[in-house]
């Protein structure tokens, strides 16, 4: 047994875990992806390298033109005319990407036991795209209210995106979705992870998803907070990191992965992109909206300790940076503060690229770094013309990507409003 | 609206709430359930769809009317013959 000791906390040591048996190992084999830059990860990656940004001028209910990351995925790749009709831009975009992660991953789809798949998805909000569109129809009506559809309930209820995902794919084992705003994406991670582990399935397909951009009221509220960016060149508009950064621009998306335990991965011979390794959740309890960089530094260092690692092992940190003013300044701190000044990591943004999106924020920024695991290189954070000297990392990889060598671990950073943290830990997967 | 432009008041109607089938071909004495995938919520959106485009209030008492398009037609033909047909 291990008995290692590192610091979780000032007052709080932490035991590093005995090594998992091989059935607990629980490993990433496929991935399914839309992003406003990309509809496969190998396309999401080449652009990442490229530094090709997907954001977009939006025509927005009531507000008129925002910038936006818009998805332009197929979607009737997988789904019928009419359950595009039926269900919700969020469904179809977790039906996409569940489809896309399950043909990636190789499994054998029709002898797989439906009943022993769980569909775990994370999501910051849902329903206000809903919501909002019927009382826009009723509108038009006199707010009649004998105008308002009845398809209202089952496209608002919060396991709407997962249960679409069960209904097109006929998995009849358990669905839901994990509402943890920004930090969605690694929840759903996460909440596959222990199902494994748990032994309540076998198969997982788990992620974040994000129809945000369809509902005027985030872009109206971030507006209102004096959190919402703008640049005269929409690709410019998202620059976390940067002194003249102005905030969020909202993007939609998804990436749902399969997950299954790795003696399974292993006696079907598939391709695994990454052990996941380490993670942890943990809240703030200070504010609503305010970042706290020291739980986030806590929840760094808890994920680190599950892992089993020390922060000097963590190759690339995938940063969570929103391009608010406050928000990235105190992640940078969180990271200071459990990294120090290490010059070999490199902490990257996705955001840069495709905006913040929600609760696929945290699922993509860590599908876009998985491939470095093969390509050894770190994508960069684009826009960084000028650093923040409060946020002042020098690990920072500023417009260019990175040449790594051998990546062994990303840790992945998702935070969110309520004081959320989380954050994913996965080795490269080594036979 | 006379029954001939009822008819395609309602195949207007059922092209958008099952955008997949072929309705080229519809038997009108046939219950619409027996020639595509129309399930209770997509009925309800023929009733839905009648109320918002055309003002017509169905009580759940008339709804076994609207199970084929011949029994739709003679049912909304009262209802809806000071109902211009729309362009």
């Amino acid at each position: 047994m291990r008995l290692d000791l590192i610091r979780a906390s000032p007052t709080k040591p932490i035991v590093m875990p005995t090594p998992l048996p091989e059935h607990q190992r629980i490993v990433i084999t496929g991935i399914g992806l839309t992003s406003p830059n990309g509809n496969n990860l190998s396309e999401f990656r080449s652009n990442l390298l490229a530094g090709k940004s997907g954001v977009v001028p939006f025509e927005t209910r009531y507000i008129g033109q925002v910038l936006a990351g818009v998805c332009r995925f197929d979607e009737l790749r997988h789904q019928k005319k009419k359950e595009l009709r039926r269900g919700t831009r969020a469904g179809s975009i977790s039906v996409y990407c569940a489809r896309e992660a399950v043909v990636d991953s190789g499994w054998d789809w029709s002898s797989t036991a439906k009943d022993r798949v769980g569909v775990y998805i994370g999501i910051t909000e849902h329903g206000n795209v809903e919501t909002e569109n019927e009382i826009f129809e009723i509108s038009k009506f006199d707010y009649d209210t004998s105008t308002w559809s009845h398809h209202h309930n089952p496209r608002t209820v919060a396991n709407n995106p997962a249960g679409e995902v069960t209904l097109n794919m006929g998995i009849t084992g358990p669905h839901y979705t994990i509402g943890a705003a920004c930090a969605a994406g690694n929840a759903g991670f996460i909440q596959g992870v222990q199902m494994l582990r748990l032994d309540e399935v076998d198969r997982v397909i788990a992620g974040g998803v994000s129809e945000s951009i369809h509902t005027f009221g985030i872009f109206a509220s971030f507006k209102s907070q004096g959190a919402l960016a703008w640049h005269d060149d929409p690709t410019k508009a998202s620059r976390p990191f940067d002194v003249h950064r102005n905030g969020i621009v909202v993007a939609e998306g998804g990436c749902l992965v399969t997950l299954e335990r790795l003696p399974d991965a292993v006696r079907r011979g598939a391709k695994i992109y990454g052990e996941i390794v380490g993670y942890a959740i943990n809240s703030d309890a200070t504010d609503f909206v305010l970042p706290f960089a020291g739980r986030q530094a806590d929840c760094m260092r808890l994920a680190l300790s599950k892992a089993g690692i020390t922060p000097d092992q963590i190759d690339i940190l995938s940063s969570h940076a929103t391009a608010t003013g406050q928000g990235d300044i105190e992640e940078c701190r969180a990271i200071r503060e459990v990294f120090g000044d290490r010059p070999t990591l490199a902490v990257n943004n996705t955001k840069s690229f495709i905006g913040h999106a929600m609760g696929a924020a945290g699922a993509l920024e860590l599908a876009g770094n998985l491939p470095a695991f093969q390509d050894g290189i770190a994508h960069a954070t684009i826009n960084l013309d000028q650093l923040d000297p409060e946020c002042g990392l020098p690990q920072i990889v500023a417009n260019e990507p990175r040449q790594m060598g051998n990546v062994q671990y990303i840790l992945n950073n998702s935070f969110g409003m309520l004081g959320i943290n989380s954050v994913v830990i996965v080795k490269r997967f080594s036979a | 609206m006379a029954p001939g432009e009822i008819r395609h008041a309602i195949l207007d109607i059922l092209s958008r709430i099952v955008p997949d089938e072929d309705l080229s071909n519809l038997n009108d004495s046939v219950p619409f359930r027996d020639q595509m995938e129309l399930d209770s919520m997509d009925f309800l959106d023929i009733v839905m769809e009648l109320r918002k485009r055309y003002r017509i209030q169905i009580p759940e008492e008339d709804y076994p009317n609207l199970i084929s398009m011949q029994g739709t037609v003679s049912y909304l033909t009262p209802l809806m013959k000071d109902i211009p047909a729309r362009a």
